[in-house]
């Protein structure tokens, strides 16, 4: 009985569904809101990566939405899945140890490059801080002993968070909507560009490398009872 | 390029086919992996690197790493499939 409903709701919601993209022009009208802003965005906002100028420039409310999901998921995932009891697996092997030891300066450097460079070039604040993250947890799989400070995390994810509203709220004083950017636009594909979207992106990354490595040691410590 | 996007597409598919067939969690994680990995060449190929990147990093890696912690976590994280299935009949 219950499998007949539930085939019922499901053909009755795709049909739906299928007459209303039947109902579409799919590319008819095209899109004219993205040729807009390529056209616009380079003067606008200054930063060479377009994709940049949106996520920031155009839309940084949704990123700060985005923030505060991704910050109630990893809590809420740190408290049902993690524990903050210690460490006691046994030592990863030579071969892990020297790789991670190698890997560990790499992976530093592509993440914050990836930070830096998130208004010139593809990537930015989320992939970065997602690299950072992996690149501090890599020695805690080598070394399960060793462990990352949880208050020292918690500074910097806050600091981070902190950052970023701060600066939105800057645009307030000048008398601009929230998050808009600051600073002037400098030359369009320099390093020190495109106002304060660098600084916003600096502060999605340090906040997201912190909370997700945060999650990770969280997930991979040992209860006493688990093998 | 028609090429490449059709072979991407079969090992894209069959790594899908591979999660829902393996016997082993652990194998079955790292089969999603590859399913991100090869959407990412996708994206790659469609001109959307920021996506890919994305694309790439979270669901390659830090989806399959989180994946095979909570295995860990549940007790399910085994190598051999033997194993795992003595655990079950006991």
């Amino acid at each position: 009985m219950r499998n007949i409903a539930t085939l019922l709701l499901l053909g009755g919601l795709s049909f739906l569904l299928l007459v209303i993209t039947g109902g579409l022009l799919f590319g008819n009208p095209p899109m004219l809101i993205g040729q807009g802003i390529q056209q616009a965005a380079p003067t606008e906002v200054g930063a060479a990566n377009i994709v940049t100028a949106v996520v920031l420039g155009y839309r940084g409310l949704d990123t700060l939405g985005e923030l505060s999901i991704l910050f109630a998921a990893a809590t809420a995932g740190g408290l049902v899945l993690g524990s903050t009891r210690g460490r006691s697996g046994r030592p990863g092997g030579f071969i892990l140890r020297t790789g991670v030891d190698l890997l560990f300066p790499l992976m530093l450097v592509a993440g914050l490059y990836v930070v830096m460079h998130g208004h010139l070039t593809p990537g930015g604040g989320f992939q970065g801080g997602v690299i950072l993250a992996a690149a501090f947890f890599l020695p805690l799989l080598a070394r399960p002993q060793e462990s990352l400070d949880h208050t020292w995390l918690s500074v910097i994810e806050a600091l981070a968070g902190s950052a970023f509203i701060a600066l939105g709220l800057a645009a307030l004083f000048e008398g601009r909507a929230f998050l808009t950017p600051l600073f002037d636009h400098g030359v369009l594909g320099a390093l020190v560009s495109s106002g304060s979207l660098p600084l916003l992106y600096l502060a999605v990354g340090l906040k997201v490398g912190a909370e997700l490595a945060s999650l990770l040691v969280r997930l991979s410590a040992d209860d006493e009872g688990a093998s | 390029m028609i090429w490449i996007a059709v072979m991407l597409v079969v090992l894209t598919l069959a790594a899908a086919l591979a999660v829902l067939l393996l016997e082993n969690l652990l194998a079955a994680v790292a089969a999603a992996s590859v399913v991100s990995l090869g959407v990412a060449v996708m994206f790659v190929i469609l001109q959307a690197p920021d996506v890919a990147m994305t694309e790439a990093v979270v669901g390659a890696g830090l989806s399959g790493l989180i994946l095979a912690l909570a295995l860990r976590r549940l007790g399910q994280a085994t190598l051999d499939i033997d194993a795992n299935e003595a655990e079950h009949d006991a």
